[in-house]
Parts: structure tokens; sequence; C-alpha cells
């Protein structure tokens, strides 16, 4: 049956967390990731420089604070509610456990880091996933975290940057996983009737409920080169019209073409992309119109 | 006591009544409006106008279909990206003329095809979500049977959300929990008691208002019941402003986790 499959894409990420960060945390010397596009091996000490980027463009998954640190200027985050932690609201047999589990190897307490930033001295309200923490799945506290966000970027008149990267909804938290949604939708559109920009920045994998919520909700979207976005994992949706799928499936460049995107951007482009997008909605300082030519 | 699969498999039941089978129940002179006005008619999801007593309403109801050529043709209620903007469309039309909203949700959840992934299923969804949240009219929500996923929850954004008794609500259907779990569908008995997917259920956790009991009452007796509750629902909630409306849907998700 189509739904019951619906969950099947993220089940090894869901399991096993994502791959641990740990190669390029412990040893720097002679680790090299492999790129599963071009087969190049890129020594970890040299990716840093080209932000985890191999020169065929294949994008290596980053850690959220990895993210944080090449879009926001020098110093400027400043962490909000670190101390939200997910709890067990449906006592889901081993969740505990593995929540346990993921503090320890991804060194993180949940699956979204939020703060305020600037960038470009453009002070901006920031939320980035953590993909090394069960998938950057959303439970209570991802959903918490991130209404909290937007509630605070709303009642300070800021922008916001969201970047995403999820398996989807919880599972272990259940229809309290679901509610998240409707929660942090709820909050992203006060944010953005109060006249305040939102941005998302869409890296691999975007997916299910958070690309069917707060990821799709931008005034703004931007993906990164060859990000997988969807909503079904692209296994459940083989399965369920027993076909190929076409080249590019759910991938960004198709994605741009579908008209779902506003726009590609590289890395090593995003912040100066940001920066100038949140230049052109800061409040203008003394509008300078070029006056019209005389005769 | 009756088991949570076993609320599955009675929510899943052929024999249960269908999002069609309240329209006409429940209400009276239904008109059926077609079609997102963008790309296509979503046979997955039936909307238009009806009377309740005599208060014009919007209604909006998954359907599965009743019997092999009927779900065929409604894709065994699961929609695509068209049958979400086909309901917001109406959503919006009930708001412009101050009608409540009425969403009979019966459905797996959000189809898993080639097509609704390139024509923006998430995208669907997301907006459903974001533009119910601060919709200017009442809306109210009826889970008749499976309540699946995002799928379900983009019919729920609503005032209040109501569970027949033998309804389920689910982030995933048990199957699906378990073969993420143990690789085991099998095991899906299981998974539906962890997930706590009844109403009951939901109802201790704050998700959902009201449980609308159904054992021992034959269909007409359950719809009679229903309307009435209804009725009574729209006369307690129509006396609010829509900035109060609204606070308070913001509020009812807001407490939730």
């Amino acid at each position: 049956m189509a739904f019951n499959a619906i969950f099947r894409k993220p089940k090894n990420e869901l399991e096993k967390g994502g791959r641990p960060p740990s190669k390029r945390v412990e040893s720097d010397i002679e680790m090299a990731q492999t790129c599963p596009n071009c087969g190049t091996a890129n020594p970890i000490s040299e990716l840093w420089e080209t932000l985890y980027v191999c020169k065929c463009g294949h994008c290596f998954r980053l850690t959220a604070r990895q993210r944080i640190s090449y879009l926001t200027d020098e110093r400027s985050f400043n962490e909000l509610y670190a101390d939200i932690e997910s709890k067990n609201p449906i006592s889901f047999p081993g969740y505990p456990e593995k929540l346990e589990q993921m503090r320890k190897t991804a060194r993180e307490s949940e699956a979204v880091i939020c703060g305020t930033a600037s960038i470009a001295n453009e002070k901006c309200a920031l939320f980035v996933m953590e993909p090394y923490f069960m998938m950057g799945s959303m439970g209570a506290a991802v959903g918490e975290k991130i209404t909290l966000l937007f509630e605070y970027a709303t009642e300070n008149a800021m922008p916001l940057i969201g970047c995403t990267v999820s398996g989807g909804a919880r599972m272990q938290e259940g229809i309290i996983s679901l509610m998240q949604m409707a929660k942090t939708s709820g909050a992203a559109k006060r944010h953005s009737d109060a006249g305040n920009l939102y941005i998302t920045l869409l890296t691999d994998p975007t997916t299910g409920g958070v690309t069917a919520s707060f990821a799709m909700q931008g005034d703004i979207l931007i993906a990164e080169p060859g990000a997988i976005i969807g909503f079904a994992g692209a296994r459940v949706v083989e399965q369920t019209v027993r076909k190929k799928l076409p080249a590019g499936f759910q991938k960004a460049e198709v994605m741009l073409e579908h008209g779902f995107l506003d726009m590609i951007v590289e890395r090593k482009d995003q912040r100066q992309i940001i920066s100038q997008l949140l230049k052109m909605h800061s409040p203008p300082k003394n509008t300078t119109l070029p006056s019209p030519s005389q005769s | 006591m009756t088991s949570a699969y076993e609320r599955v498999i009675a929510a899943r039941s052929k024999d249960r009544m269908t999002g069609q089978d309240y329209i006409n129940g429940l209400f009276t002179d239904f008109i059926e409006l077609h079609g997102d006005k963008r790309f296509a008619d979503d046979p997955a999801i039936i909307g238009g106008l009806a009377y309740l007593g005599n208060t014009p309403m919007t209604v909006l109801a998954t359907e599965k279909g009743r019997d092999t050529k009927s779900r065929i043709k409604r894709n065994f209620g699961t929609p695509n990206p068209e049958g979400y903007r086909k309901s917001l469309r109406l959503m919006k039309q009930a708001e412009k003329f101050r009608r409540p909203v009425i969403c009979i949700i019966d459905t797996a959840g959000a189809f898993c095809g080639i097509g609704a992934e390139e024509r923006g299923q998430g995208q669907a969804i997301a907006e459903n979500l974001s533009e119910m949240m601060t919709l200017k009219t009442p809306i109210l929500s009826i889970l008749i049977g499976e309540g699946g996923s995002g799928g379900a929850l983009a019919l729920a954004i609503a005032d209040e959300v109501w569970m027949l008794e033998n309804a389920v609500y689910s982030v995933i259907s048990p199957e699906g929990c378990a073969n993420i779990l143990w690789r085991d569908a099998e095991r899906a008995p299981e998974a539906a008691k962890y997930l706590k997917l009844t109403a009951k259920d939901a109802m201790s956790l704050g998700v959902v208002e009201r449980i609308i009991k159904e054992n021992g009452k034959d269909p007409s007796e359950l719809q009679t019941k229903l309307a009435g509750e209804i009725s009574k629902w729209y006369e307690t909630i129509s006396h609010l402003s829509p900035d109060e409306l609204i606070a308070a849907r913001y509020e009812r998700f807001r407490r939730i986790g």
C-alpha cells in the first residue's frame, strides 16, 4: 500500500542518525572523503577551504555548526533555546536511549540550532538543522525551537534565515511530531503577515513533513546544488507507481525547472546572495530613487 | 478492550462510510465545485457548498470510493497537489463569503507519485497549513477513518478537530513504522500500539477536542447526532470575531509539544 511506504526512504538515516561526524572531527590528517559523484578522494584537511565541495561540484553534508560558521559574520552567532531538548511524549520504547546516543555522536542536544547572527553586518534570526542528529527529523523540541525563533523574529521585526535538512517528522513522537508542522507553519505565517522576510536555504535532503511545512514557506527559496527536495521518498514513489523514476527526480535542478525554487546557489556564493537579499529588505535609510531625467 | 491495531483495521474497513456518504448524510442541497483552477480537478477530494440546517457551508471531503472502479477514480483517497489546491481555493472562497468550512477526512495520506512530486506535493500541503492558520472563517475538521500524516493534516488546521471512535490519526502508518523499526511490516500491530494513534490517545494528547461514539449506532443515527453537534459548534464559534478566531486557532496548535 502506497502510504505504508512513505517513510521507507529515511529508514537507514533515521535508524543510524546519519553518518557520524567522527571522521571529520577526530583525525584530520590522513582522512579523506571520497566523493560519491566522481570518486575523488578529498583530503579532509583541504575540504574546509572549498566549504566541503568537491571539484566536481558535489556538496558534502555539513554539520549545522559548519554551516553557521561560513554563513555568518565571525563571532556574531548568538545561540538561543539551546536548553530545549526532546522528551518522550508518547513513551515510545527505545527513544530515550536513541536520543542519548545521538547527543553523544552528534555532539548536539537537538536536530536544530537557533539563534541570531549577522551576515555581512545584516542582523537576522537563523535556524540551521542538524543532519547528524536523527537526520534532522522534527519532533516537539525542533518544532518548539523553530516556533520560538519565528516568534522572537516577529517581535523584533527581524528577517529569518532557515537552513533545512531533514528526513521529515520524527516518528518516535507520533502525532505530536505531526502537530509540529502545524505549529511552525502558524509561527512562520505570523512572521510573514507582519511584513518580515523569511529565506529558506534547502540542503540535501529536505523531505517529508519539513518540506510540507516551513521549508516551502519562505518568501525566497534557495537550494544547494544537487539537493534532494521532496515530500515522499524516491524509493517509496518508485514502489508506489512501479515505474522507473525520471532522471534528476526531486533534485534541486529539476525542482527549479518545475518552478518550485527561486534559485540554486553554490556554497561559496550563498553568504553574498543572502546578505544582498537581506540588504534589499532592510528598512530604507533614505530613499534614493533616481530622479526622473529632465529635458 | 479494542487494540490499537483493531482500530486501524476498523478505520480502513471497506464497509465504513466514505466522505461522500457523510456529505450526503449531514448536509442538504450539496453542489459540487470542481478544480483547482490551475491544473486539474482531483477526484480524491470532493468540495462544494451545502446547507447544514439553513446555514450554507463549504464542505470538503477526501473520498476513497466504494468499489474498484470508483476507488481507482478516486486514487484510493490519496490526494495529489491539485486536491489540496482545490481545497484551499474553496476555503478562500468560504472566507470571502463568510461561510464556515467543514473538512471530512479519511485518507491514508497524500499520494506518493512522480507527478505529485513534480507538481509540488510538499509545497501544496505547506501552503494549506500556512493559509488555514489565518483563514478568517471557522474551520471544523472531522476524522472519519484514516488520518494519514501530512496528507490529513493539510485539511486539519482547524478551530476544532473531532474524531470518530474508530478513526485513527498518525504521523506514519503502523506498517511503515514497523518497517523502519524492525524491517518487518508484520509487526504493525505492535507499532500501532506504540504510535498512540487512536481517538482516545489523540484526545489525551490534546490533539483533538471530541470523540464521536459510533458503536451500536446505525449510520443515519450517527449522522443525525453528528449534524446536531456541528450545528451546536457553529452556533458557539460564529460569535467570535475573525481576530479572536485566528488567535485561538494559533494557540490551539501552539501549546502542543
